[in-house]
């Protein structure tokens, strides 16, 4: 009766997850992006956190405390300090309009339920029916990427995305081993001081965040 | 025999393999000593020995059982083998020889080289020579194709050497393109030879089973590729234009020694490993080789430039080895032993003949090259006053290459003509009446080698000097004239006693056809008259043609010399209403190739300039250029412009639609996971 007490619970996390990642392709500026990414990663960690305790794999918890922390807190106080620095708040031009993104973006969650139904029929983990929703996320955090022309946001769909295989990994084999996670996490966290390294070095030289003026890198 | 004995116990594979040791050694120890010139200066003669060393361990090879080893070094499991046979023995000695006369020549050419130029272009020159003698050792693919690269980039980098002309840079690019695009069809030739056993050792492949098919297959492949190496027509582009660029005497090597490994490995693949052979590959063969014969003659004669001459008769030369190929496939296949063995006697010594003339006339212009600092025969003449000893041994080798007896080159080519004269006795008639015509095409071949050697050596030696500066020309040193010597005499030699160079090549040719040429037992006179197939139908004492000719120059002599001066009156010649006459007015390299330029004029692409006839300074210009160029390569290389330049579409610089890239992939892989 808990099992399925907690599936309940992983599932409207898992629901929160999509939704957020549908308010991320819709949201135009950059400090709401950051907040929706940090609640994202709550409901990552949270959701792991159940699973953990509801399936006795308690190296889970290792993974919602590094979620936690990283995801939730370091990050977004790093993106928010970043953005304050930047003075880059403005709001966020997307390149196709927003219902348009969105009409993609559920072409994709539809495309991504299909392919996870074989593959969650092999899984054996309690939570196999929210493979769909964890792939979903990837991709939508993929047209993110796409969509924006800002480089902030750019690394928010790149960390979102990584939100996603990490759910998906979570869902279908009970996430990686720790050590992997543990250095998935570093790496992640290296990622985003070095990009934001970069995005100083950017701003010097074009005076401005917008990856337009990076289109003249190319030959000839 | 005893000498011989003891070899035998020494293992000849191993003492091969210590003499490409040896040159590697010498190679690398040129690149650690390149503090002490004269310490570097000593690395060539060394090198040179090791040159007649390899010859030796050749000759041995000729006499004794082929012995093997198994090298350590190669990839775990894959250790290299080599194994020294009479077919590898016999190219070892051309390599040895050729590379003695060589090396000891370049040891003179390039001492007033730096010593840090000289180390590295010692290292390559030995790499060379290792990777080449490697090449003739091989007794697996693996071992095959790293020495093959091994020879490929060493000779790139020689051919390189003066990497600041930017025209020698191109040269080296088009000459390191072919090669691999040859290498890459031996892979895949291996590939298949290997006949799906996964064993790339030869042994392995002699008993692989392959289907008629698939050995036909191979056979191409080979072709292919030893042919891009040979430069057969239409592969052939990159010769003319890597031959000229290299130093004399590395060009001397490619021209004389590596265009010979790749018939070697034409012979090894087609006689050796594949069990089963066609008549219609010997077909091919022998018009491919025809057509490059003459392909290269003609545009030899064209020629203004000394070496690029002597790079196209090298063609029109492998052409001729590669028809003799051909026509001992036909023979073979046709089950006429005793002519297959007289056509592959007359290619072998054609492949060794080559190597002593070429090398001596490439050595030959690398002397006047070195006195005069120009390749241009327009600009040279009359050097015979000033370097009588280039002049006389380099008309020995252009004698020897225009095939007059009693030189090397008549020989061999007077062995193939013999061979073609039999063919009537073929079982297929229609090859026995197009072969007359290949008799013919390589009578012609011949003959117009004979006019274009004419053109070079007129041009270049005799007449009236074309540049006053000629007159500084300065004689080459004794190093030099020492290597000339050397190949000089190797004509000589091989030109005077074919009976002895042949029974030297019958274990090959035994080991290829089966058959040798000597059926009966050897007479007294029998090394004085060379009579291939019978004394009855045709037969050749060049010892006799000699002395007969010798005795008719000397009696012309002594007659001119007493009778005929004796009346001699001397007074002003009638000057033909020209009072005054200059150099300039003497036939030119253009003029006297202008003949045959009109007749065959649809095989080359004339790009002239004609002066305006009120130009006060008129210049008149011409070049003759290989169509073949214009329209198998030019397509070629704008194909590969387009696409590359439609992939470089891709490339926006925008990172979206990279972005988009990967979002495409990602999802046509998910899609193509699920089905």
């Amino acid at each position: 009766m808990p099992l399925t007490y907690n599936l309940q619970v992983i599932n409207l996390l898992a629901a929160l997850l999509l939704l957020i990642s549908f308010a991320m392709l819709s949201q135009r500026r950059i400090a709401g992006l950051i907040t929706l990414f940090a609640w994202q990663g709550a409901a990552l960690s949270a959701s792991t956190a159940i699973v953990a305790w509801s399936t006795g794999q308690h190296h889970l918890y290792w993974s919602a405390g590094i979620t936690l922390v990283l995801k939730v807190i370091a990050m977004p106080w790093f993106f928010y300090r970043l953005i304050k620095k930047l003075n880059v708040d403005r709001d966020v031009e997307p390149m196709i309009n927003i219902p348009t993104t969105m009409l993609i973006g559920i072409a994709l969650v539809i495309f991504a339920f299909n392919l996870a139904l074989p593959i969650s029929q092999m899984s054996g983990t309690v939570m196999r029916s929210t493979l769909g929703i964890a792939m979903a996320t990837v991709l939508l955090a993929f047209l993110m990427m796409i969509t924006r022309s800002k480089a902030i946001p750019q690394v928010i769909g790149f960390l979102a995305m990584e939100n996603g295989l990490f759910f998906a990994a979570t869902s279908a084999t009970y996430g990686m081993p720790l050590v992997v996670e543990m250095g998935v996490a570093l790496d992640v966290l290296v990622g985003v001081f070095v990009l934001g390294i970069f995005f100083f070095q950017i701003r010097e030289t074009f005076d401005s965040l917008d990856l337009k003026h990076m289109e003249k890198l190319k030959e000839r | 025999m005893n000498a011989l004995s003891i070899l035998q116990s020494a293992d000849l594979a191993s003492l091969a393999w210590g003499g490409i040791l040896f040159w590697l050694g010498l190679g690398f120890a040129g690149l650690l000593l390149q503090r002490s010139r004269s310490l570097v200066g000593l690395i060539l003669p060394l090198g040179a020995l090791g040159g007649l060393f390899m010859a030796g361990m050749g000759l041995s090879a000729l006499l004794l059982p082929s012995s093997a080893i198994v090298l350590p070094i190669g990839l775990p499991d894959l250790p290299f083998h080599l194994r020294l046979d009479p077919l590898s023995g016999f190219f070892l000695i051309l390599l040895g020889s050729a590379s003695f006369g060589v090396t000891l020549y370049a040891w003179g050419y390039f001492k007033n080289l730096a010593a840090a130029p000289l180390a590295l272009l010692t290292l390559w020159y030995h790499l060379f020579l290792a990777g080449m003698a490697t090449v003739l050792l091989a007794d697996d693919a693996y071992a095959f194709m790293v020495a093959w690269e091994v020879m490929a980039l060493s000779s790139y980098f020689l051919v390189t050497t003066d990497h600041d002309i930017p025209d020698i840079r191109r040269a080296g690019f088009l000459y390191l393109l072919i090669a691999h695009v040859g290498a890459v069809s031996l892979l895949l030739c291996f590939g298949v030879l290997q006949g799906g056993h996964g064993a790339y050792t030869f042994d392995y492949m002699r008993h692989a089973e392959i289907t008629p098919y698939w050995a036909s297959v191979a056979f191409l492949l080979a072709l292919f590729g030893f042919g891009a190496k040979a430069g057969l027509v239409p592969m052939h582009v990159w010769l003319p234009e890597a031959h000229p660029a290299a130093p004399s005497p590395v060009s001397a090597l490619m021209s004389g020694v590596m265009l010979k490994t790749a018939i070697y490995g034409l012979l090894r693949v087609t006689f050796d490993l594949l069990s089963q052979q066609f008549g219609w590959w010997g077909t091919l063969t022998l018009g491919l080789g025809l057509i490059t014969a003459l392909y290269g003659v003609i545009f030899a004669a064209v020629q203004s430039d000394m070496k690029r001459l002597l790079a196209w008769s090298s063609i029109e030369n492998i052409g001729i080895i590669v028809a003799a190929f051909g026509l001992t496939l036909i023979f073979y296949t046709d089950g006429k032993g005793a002519l297959a063995a007289l056509t592959m006697t007359a290619l072998l010594y054609h492949a060794f003949n080559h190597a002593f003339f070429k090398g001596l006339l490439f050595i030959g212009t690398g002397s006047v090259l070195h006195a005069t600092g120009e390749r241009r025969m327009g600009h040279l003449g009359g050097l015979i006053r000033f370097m009588p000893w280039t002049a006389w041994l380099t008309l020995i080798g252009a004698l020897a290459i225009a095939g007059l007896p009693p030189l090397n080159g008549f020989v061999s080519e007077w062995l193939l003509l013999q061979a073609f004269l039999l063919t009537p006795g073929l079982h297929q008639p229609y090859l026995n009446m197009v072969i007359p015509v290949a008799a013919a095409s390589v009578a012609l071949a011949a003959a117009l080698a004979a006019y274009v050697m004419v053109k070079f050596f007129g041009v270049v030696f005799l007449g009236n000097p074309r540049d006053p500066s000629l007159h500084e020309a300065h004689e080459a040193g004794w190093r030099e004239r020492l290597g000339m010597l050397w190949l000089a005499a190797g004509c000589v030699l091989l030109g005077l006693f074919p009976s002895w160079v042949i029974a030297w090549l019958a274990p090959v040719v035994q080991q290829l056809t089966g058959q040798t040429l000597i059926n009966d037992a050897p007479s007294a006179t029998s090394w004085l008259m060379l009579a291939p197939v019978s004394a009855q139908r045709a037969s050749y004492a060049p010892l006799v043609f000699f002395a007969v000719v010798l005795v008719t120059l000397l009696l012309v002599f002594v007659w001119v010399r007493r009778v005929y001066h004796g009346r001699i009156r001397r007074a002003d010649p009638w000057d033909c209403g020209y009072p005054e006459q200059d150099a300039r007015m003497q036939d030119t390299a253009e003029g006297f190739g202008q003949p045959i330029r009109q007749i065959f004029e649809s095989f080359m692409r004339v790009e002239r300039e004609r002066p305006d006839p009120f130009d006060r300074n008129p210049r008149y210009t011409s070049a003759s250029l290989d169509k073949i160029w214009f329209i198998v390569y030019e397509p070629i290389a704008k194909l590969a412009g387009w696409l590359s330049n439609q992939a470089g579409r891709l490339q926006h610089g925008r990172i979206q639609w990279y972005l988009i890239y990967s979002f495409a992939t990602l999802i046509f892989l998910l899609v193509f996971v699920t089905r």
